[in-house]
């Protein structure tokens, strides 16, 4: 991974942007993840200056819902849908293998940085069960072997 | 000019896009190109239901209205010589048999400018009598008697609970205050379903404009939109249709030279299932977690920032312009008596046609699978069950397929009607396994403030997991029922009072998949992993090779006409094989 200095000059244009807004803290931190890739400590405790909140309670915010990460996120982020419909057209099966095959955990990152292996609860593409996500880009009717060589095709490109 | 009133419409949501709408889109602008055909206009559209399918309408003078199924870049060449430069439709390429018997039975209410218009123009809504309900409302009607209209039409939220929209509206006109404000739930978290999406997609100016007469006939000068972070399409072309309805004064200050102000904005969801409930939803829009709290008081009373607040489904939302423009008896006359209008299914799993299905209320469950759904997805695996209501819902067996779909009879089953996800289940769907789906599903989305839910959803969890790993014991099902009763009977939500419905309803309908389990070590579809042997049934098995061109490790030797032979030493017991088999005949 490479591990540049955080680049703090553009938290502070969102904190400018989101900071009189109300209900503000979700939508700041999602501009915060957008512009990273994830949520860094550093920028937490100036978000916490910021709108006047302690940082628990952004901490609190940030552990409850599933969109935000605290860690970086590899190069690409492949999502296995497990809905209902993925699940009973064996989506649970190609996130097994993925895992196993990338060495990750669902949730995270390879030790190369290139792939991000996540699990998602739907994302409403049923009718093409199972589905993968690869970055923004949808995949339906995978199958196990497919899988493989859409991570291959991107490892390689 | 006879190219003049040529127009190519390709459908464009997340699901024509990943069978390929782009490419066909951009073949068509070089094939246009090509033959010099500059009159001609590509309408991306949203999704008009069908999945797996790229379909492309084409209009001309000459030939009026044609559609076209499962169109590929290739195809398209062929398509705008002899269609469009020629007019002579491709004949092999029209839209055959399997649309017509997807589109057979349906009613489109809801639907109907999904895969007709182009979302992301305004003109295109306003020609298909676009905020003509709105202006009604406005010009002519009371907030009252808009709420009455909407009494009159027996319309129940879509969501899922099936509360009577009009009485939602009058409890919050009937609470005077400066500021209220009219909330969109779009966080449509069920794993299953996708009917808001597809809507927010296809027709997004039909939700704006449902909000807006809610919001006049509430005195809401306020709206916000929780839509979930995990719809970036559905989200951008909102975004759009806003700024562009904006523009046109069909929102914002002064509607249409009127009193009535009405904002719109777009709150994006973080990924919380449990923010579909009223109360954690509104927590979220405050910048908080999402967690639920008690009512009273109803956010009609004190909801979002302690202000009066109605919050309706995406779908319920869609009906309203066309109730009020065509009055609340035209929508009551579809229907059942105590269920009016239509709905809107998503329909998938071991189907033949999945996709988004809007049948009248009292449609039976067999008349949607195999009526528009087609039937089974493998002609020897028979039906087992279909799951309605996502992880709040329950598993029906083949016998109660002809119950009708409205609210009352699908609760008497113990399922509930939900918001639209129907997921069709074979014969190699193991029951035990999909409780433990969603229970899985309910703990990870638990919001952890009440005992029953955080704790007691857990030890339902624990003891799926064993009886599906071999390990289950006699008592095992009595527990579970008396653990999911008593969650039903103690959580604070209806994400924990609902929760274990797919565990009972399994229980109840499934009693015997959950004993084989528990004294034979079996599962009887093959599902269950330790359970599993990976032998090949003789009886069964076709010879066909589909097995052994799955297998990932090459663990599985085949030639024509043979029985496979799966090598153990070499399985990696992914399932590739089980999933491939078209007879069931690996165990």
């Amino acid at each position: 991974m490479d591990s540049q200095p955080l680049d703090l000059k553009l938290i502070g244009d969102i904190i400018e942007r989101f900071q009189k807004k109300k209900g503000t803290l979700i939508p700041l931190l999602q501009a915060i993840q957008e512009a990273y890739g994830y949520i860094p400590k550093e920028t937490v405790n100036l978000v916490s200056k910021a709108l006047k909140i302690f940082p628990v309670q952004i901490y609190e915010v940030l552990t409850f819902y599933a969109q935000f990460r605290l860690t970086p996120r590899g190069k690409h982020t492949l999502k296995v849908c497990l809905g209902t419909a993925c699940h009973v057209m064996g989506g649970k099966d190609i996130c097994d293998y993925l895992a196993s095959q990338l060495e990750v955990k669902p949730g995270g990152t390879t030790e190369d940085g290139m792939f991000t292996l996540e699990r998602v609860a739907c994302v409403g593409c049923c009718g093409m069960a199972p589905v993968l996500v690869m970055d923004e880009q949808p995949f339906g009717d995978c199958t196990i072997q497919q899988s493989i060589e859409l991570v291959e095709k991107y490892r390689a490109s | 000019m006879e190219n003049a009133a040529v127009k190519v419409l390709i459908c464009e949501g997340t699901s024509g896009v990943s069978a390929g709408a782009r490419e066909v889109l951009k073949a068509f602008g070089v094939e246009l190109a090509r033959f010099n055909i500059d009159k001609a206009e590509i309408i991306s559209t949203g999704d008009r239901g069908l999945f797996r399918d790229v379909l492309v309408d084409i209009i001309t003078p000459k030939l009026g209205r044609i559609t076209y199924d499962f169109i590929t870049p290739e195809k398209v060449p062929q398509i705008v010589e002899e269609h469009i430069k020629g007019n002579i439709p491709v004949k092999k390429f029209l839209a055959g048999k399997q649309y017509k018997e997807f589109f057979s039975g349906q009613e489109r209410i809801t639907l109907q400018n999904c895969g007709e218009i182009d979302p992301e123009n305004l003109e295109e809504y306003l020609a298909n009598k676009g905020y003509q309900g709105l202006k009604r409302a406005l010009g002519e009607m009371s907030p009252q008697q808009v709420i009455d209209e909407v009494k009159k039409s027996g319309i129940r939220g879509r969501g899922g609970a099936g509360f009577p929209t009009g009485l939602k509206w009058s409890f919050c006109l009937g609470n005077p205050s400066d500021q209220k404000y009219m909330v969109c739930n779009a966080d449509e978290g069920d794993p299953g379903a996708f009917m808001d999406r597809s809507v927010l997609e296809g027709d997004p100016q039909a939700v704006l404009e449902g909000m807006a007469i809610g919001g006049y006939a509430i005195g809401a000068s306020n709206g916000y939109i929780y839509c979930r972070a995990e719809y970036p399409l559905a989200i951008r072309r909102l975004k759009i249709s806003i700024d562009q309805a904006v523009k046109d004064g069909y929102l914002g200050d002064n509607i249409l030279g009127s009193d009535f102000s009405f904002h719109i904005t777009i709150k994006e969801g973080a990924g919380a299932f449990v923010c579909g409930e009223e109360t954690a939803l509104l927590a979220s829009i405050e910048g908080f977690r999402g967690m639920p709290r008690s009512r009273p008081p109803f956010p009609a009373q004190k909801g979002l920032w302690e202000h009066p607040t109605t919050i309706n489904n995406v779908e319920t939302l869609a009906n309203i312009p066309q109730i009020i423009l065509k009055g609340g008896d035209w929508y009551a006359s579809v229907g059942t008596e105590s269920s009016k209008g239509t709905k809107v299914f998503a329909l998938a799993g071991k189907v033949k046609n999945t996709g988004l299905v809007e049948v009248p209320m009292g449609t039976t469950i067999r008349d949607l699978v195999f009526g528009p759904g087609g039937g089974m997805l493998k002609k020897k695996i028979p039906f087992k069950a279909v799951q309605l209501g996502g992880p709040s819902g329950g598993c029906l067996p083949a016998d109660l397929l002809d119950t009708p779909i409205d609210y009352e009879s699908v609760n008497e089953t113990g399922a509930i009607m939900g918001s639209g996800g129907m997921v069709v289940m074979d014969q190699s769907t193991c029951m035990v396994d999909m409780a433990k789906f969603f229970t899985a599903f309910t703990v990870e989305e638990s919001c952890g403030k009440c005992v029953p839910c955080r704790i007691g959803l857990n030890r339902m969890l624990e003891v799926l997991t064993r009886i599906t790993e071999g390990e289950g014991k006699e008592g095992d099902i009595e527990f579970l029922e008396r653990m999911a009763n008593s969650i039903k009977a103690t959580a604070l939500c209806g994400l924990g009072n609902t929760a274990p419905n797919p565990v009972l309803t399994t229980i109840r309908y499934f009693r015997d998949e959950y004993e084989a389990h528990i004294r034979e070590k079996r599962c009887p579809a093959h599902v269950c992993p330790n359970l599993v042997k990976f032998d090949v049934i003789e009886d069964r098995c076709s010879k066909c090779g589909k097995c052994f061109k799955a297998c990932p490790v090459d663990a599985i030797a085949w030639e024509k006409k043979t029985f496979p032979i799966i090598d153990k030493e070499k399985c990696i017991r992914c399932r590739s094989c089980i999933n491939e088999c078209d007879q069931m005949a690996i165990e």
